[in-house]
């Protein structure tokens, strides 16, 4: 197998799921580039490769009253072999945001969660249309509560700006006041209705209903169009705008490509790489607003490869990907409200976002108290010979010869994380304190010990935040 | 100059989501008020008045107290031009102090750069929370954003001392910057090497400390008994700043039962805080200012308040000098903007007030321009 098409896979698997341990690597490899990005395009029930019955017995809470638990959300991300299912999820969680902490409803969280799955590589205009038909969303920005004769703006104003146009564009703003009063009106009437408790005393479910009689089914001019419009009629509009062509494929290159300028600077600050997204946004309109046509260009594309290591990872990509690595949490076991809160304080809770604005990503990640805390929860993990995940590296090492070389323990250390590469000064820095720590034969019981430090101090650079 | 008064410190409470500025200090005689807020009302029999006319939310006793001990000034109908009505670019703007447009420094950060030029201070500013506000950003500029101070430090989980010291010492010399790698390496290798320095200091404040008050659990309180420990540790920390979960107080419904407990844990949080302080004879060397992003919408939704401009700020401490700053923004209906208070003074006066009168710095150079300023420092 080449050196070059694994790590190339590991640049994929980091990009389009959340990182794999080497020997998927090489076996994803073996199988080739296309029919690895054919195969994550197209998951379906049959491809996710998870005992989830065994996890649902095991975390009673699934399939009860409370289903969107941590547990739920964090064991499918591990253990899911339909990595980009799981990661669109989360893609599109951090921009069609809504926070538990206002709506108080896993029921419903879960419910927006599986939408977002089963929507998620499709058209784009039916997942808008989806979210604004969503029991949670509509709760969360108080779509619920606008009525023919009082409005409430949030939702209409979110769609716009957060979810489809965006503020501006190329210095220009992309709607008016005006534009998101009338897009407020036409959603008028797309509200709830609470179903029946699945337990008594349990949480209301709430589903999605459309009352003809609190709609405002006046004229409305919106976007320079004039019509009775409802709600459709206002995505139909949306979704024909050059606006959010580039909107969603900034986002689309911001979350698998390289880090963007922040969402908020957009209308003023052109892309990173205008020819990759004027090749997203083509493959937009071609295929009809297709999620997994305009991936299918962009992992094919040379853009996407040689993007290795331009991205900060996230903190979910963080933990995930260290979980994965390491081999922890393929069963159930008790302890994952822990693994939920570290990726809190990296800065990123899933189902609470800081914002109807989702994420800051890039560099916000980084700060003095997420940096402190991604770095020791990664070192305490590779650290430790203990996990299958790193005994394999230890193996794999061993396997290449009876002893190495301080050279040769920093590369295989970094070769096996996937391929990872430092900066001149960095790599021989190690080299140096492998030498100093010294290396023993790979089977002496030393050699463990000697690998996880090494480890250790990869996790800790600065190269190693990035994927 | 009193006692206890060392260098001035600025302790900055964000209020994120937007409070509603009409319901925090009440108008609550304003005939147009009872219109207006059919149900969300806060009558004469809730209000803690503080005359005829306007009167705190009831949450906020304590901050009533406090004001009537002559330790609140209220910057009635604060705002700044062209109001924004997203939560985003608002906050993004009372952070970069620029309405006009994006701008990508804070304020305090670059108050911080006045402050410490040289950088012989990692401590001069810390942020506790998720996350490093804009506010507090800016080129060269290093703040220490702690979580949970008690945990605090880098490769924490190598047991052994000799070890650790090697890794970090490897750490620093990873983190050293290169030349020419651009501003995010940049960034990254200022961001590791502070950790570094503050981790060690930081985690001393804890140990130092002991007080008979009690702060309450929620994360803003543990964060300003944080900021207590810090501040009285002698760290030489100026600025702090810290607020509530982001969206905290976003009322578009339920406002009514919400807000009452969102201020009465805001308003223990600083009466403890300040109890805190004068238990260790530091009350007068600490002046905070409470913020929100925008105000509310007027007209009430039924159950909550759409976003809106024209809101209320405080600025809390012995060394203010209590009492109402501007004008409470009219509410006949022809005087609303849109909909909304119309402000009428400038944050950046506020900002520009603290800046000069209790920081003892040149604001103009940090907010580009000069600003008419309030005189509630003493």
């Amino acid at each position: 197998m080449a050196n070059n098409d694994v790590a190339l896979m590991g640049h994929l698997m980091r990009r389009a799921g959340f990182g794999a341990q080497y020997h998927e690597l090489e076996a994803r490899a073996a199988v080739g580039y296309e029919e690895t990005v054919e195969e994550l395009l197209n998951p379906s029930e049959d491809t996710h490769g998870m005992d989830l019955d065994l996890a649902e017995r095991y975390f009673i809470e699934w399939n009860h009253h409370v289903r969107c638990v941590p547990e739920y959300i964090a064991f499918r991300m591990v253990n899911s072999k339909s990595q980009l299912e799981e990661k669109m999820i989360l893609f599109w969680h951090g921009i069609l945001c809504h926070t538990d902490s206002k709506n108080q409803s896993q029921i419903a969280s879960h419910a927006e969660w599986e939408m977002l799955r089963r929507c998620g590589l499709d058209s784009f205009k039916d997942l808008l249309i989806e979210i604004s038909k969503d029991p949670a969303m509509v709760y969360f920005l108080d779509n619920c509560l606008s009525h023919k004769d009082a409005i409430n703006e949030n939702y209409g104003r979110e769609l716009l700006e957060l979810f489809s146009l965006g503020v501006g564009m190329d210095g220009e703003f992309n709607y008016t006041e005006d534009d998101v009063k009338e897009c407020a009106r036409a959603f008028t009437g797309w509200t709830l209705a609470n179903g029946i408790p699945p337990q008594p005393y349990g949480r209301y479910t709430s589903t999605f209903v459309y009352n003809p009689d609190d709609h405002d089914d006046g004229e409305k001019t919106f976007l320079g169009h004039t019509g009775n419009f409802n709600g459709e009629d206002i995505i139909d509009i949306l979704c024909k705008q050059p606006a959010t062509a580039r909107f969603i494929s900034r986002h689309i290159y911001d979350f698998f490509v390289a880090d963007e300028a922040q969402v908020p600077t957009w209308m003023e600050t052109p892309p990173r790489d205008p020819e990759t997204i004027k090749m997203l946004e083509d493959e937009y309109f071609r295929s009809d607003y297709n999620i997994r046509s305009m991936l299918r260009v962009l992992f094919n594309s040379d853009a996407f490869k040689n993007a290795r290591f331009a991205r900060i990872k996230g903190p979910v990509e963080t933990v995930i990907g260290t979980l994965r690595l390491a081999g922890d949490w393929t069963t159930p076991k008790p302890g994952f409200e822990n693994i939920f809160e570290e990726m809190k304080h990296m800065g990123q809770e899933i189902l609470n976002p800081p914002s109807v604005e989702g994420w800051h990503t890039g560099r916000d990640w980084i700060d003095g108290g997420t940096l402190v805390r991604r770095i020791n929860f990664i070192a305490d993990y590779v650290g430790d010979a203990g996990y299958p995940g790193i005994q394999d590296m230890v193996q794999r090492l061993a396997a290449e010869g009876p002893t190495t070389t301080p050279e040769g323990l920093v590369e295989g250390c970094l070769r096996l994380l996937g391929h990872y590469e430092l900066t001149d000064e960095n790599h021989q820095m190690l080299v140096n304190h492998a030498r100093n720590g010294g290396v023993s034969a790979t089977d002496s019981p030393e050699f463990p010990k000697q690998v996880g430090e090494i480890l250790q101090m990869i996790v800790a650079t600065k190269e190693y935040l990035y994927a | 100059m009193t006692s206890n008064k060392k260098d001035p410190v600025l302790v900055v409470l964000q209020m994120t989501g937007a409070y509603d500025a009409l319901n925090t200090f009440v108008p609550y005689s304003d005939p147009h008020y009872v219109d207006y807020r059919a149900n969300l009302q806060i009558g004469p029999d809730q209000v803690l008045a503080v005359d005829d006319k306007v009167g705190f939310h009831p949450g906020m006793d304590q901050i009533k107290d406090m004001y009537d001990q002559g330790k609140v000034a209220v910057l009635q109908g604060i705002g700044y031009p062209n109001p924004n009505r997203s939560h985003f670019r608002s906050l993004d703007i009372w952070h970069t102090a620029e309405p006009e447009k994006m701008a990508p420094d804070g304020w305090l950060g670059k108050a911080i750069r006045e402050i410490d030029p040289n950088k012989e201070n990692i401590l001069t500013a810390v942020n506790f929370g998720r996350g490093l506000p804009r506010a507090l950003a800016a080129p060269g500029v290093s703040v220490a954003s702690v979580g949970d101070i008690t945990n605090y430090g880098v490769l924490t989980g190598i047991d052994s001392t000799e070890k650790r010291s090697e890794a970090l010492d490897i750490f620093a010399r990873m983190y050293a910057p290169l030349i020419g790698s651009g501003p995010v390496s940049d960034y990254l290798s200022q961001t590791g090497l502070d950790v570094l320095k503050g981790a060690d200091i930081l985690k001393t404040a804890p140990q130092m400390y002991s007080s008979s008050v009690e702060y309450g659990g929620s994360p803003l309180a543990q964060w300003m008994k944080s900021i207590a420990q810090v501040h009285l540790a002698d760290f030489g920390t100026r600025v702090f700043y810290t607020g509530v979960n982001p969206g905290t107080f976003d009322t578009h419904a339920n406002q009514a039962t919400t807000l009452p407990k969102l201020w009465a844990d805001v308003s223990t949080s600083i009466s403890d805080f300040y109890e805190d302080l004068k238990e260790h004879n530091a009350n007068e060397e600490v002046v905070i200012l409470l913020f929100t992003e925008f105000g509310r919408r007027v007209q009430e939704n039924g159950s909550g308040t759409d976003h809106g401009s024209g809101g209320v700020a405080f600025v809390i401490g012995d060394a203010v000098k209590g009492g109402l700053y501007g004008e409470y923004p009219s509410l006949e209906p022809e005087k609303l903007d849109s909909g909304d208070l119309q402000w009428n003074n400038d944050f950046r006066g506020t900002y520009a007030s603290l800046l000069e009168q209790w920081m003892g710095l040149d604001a103009n150079p940090i907010l580009g321009a000069t600003y008419e300023q309030f005189d509630f420092i003493r």
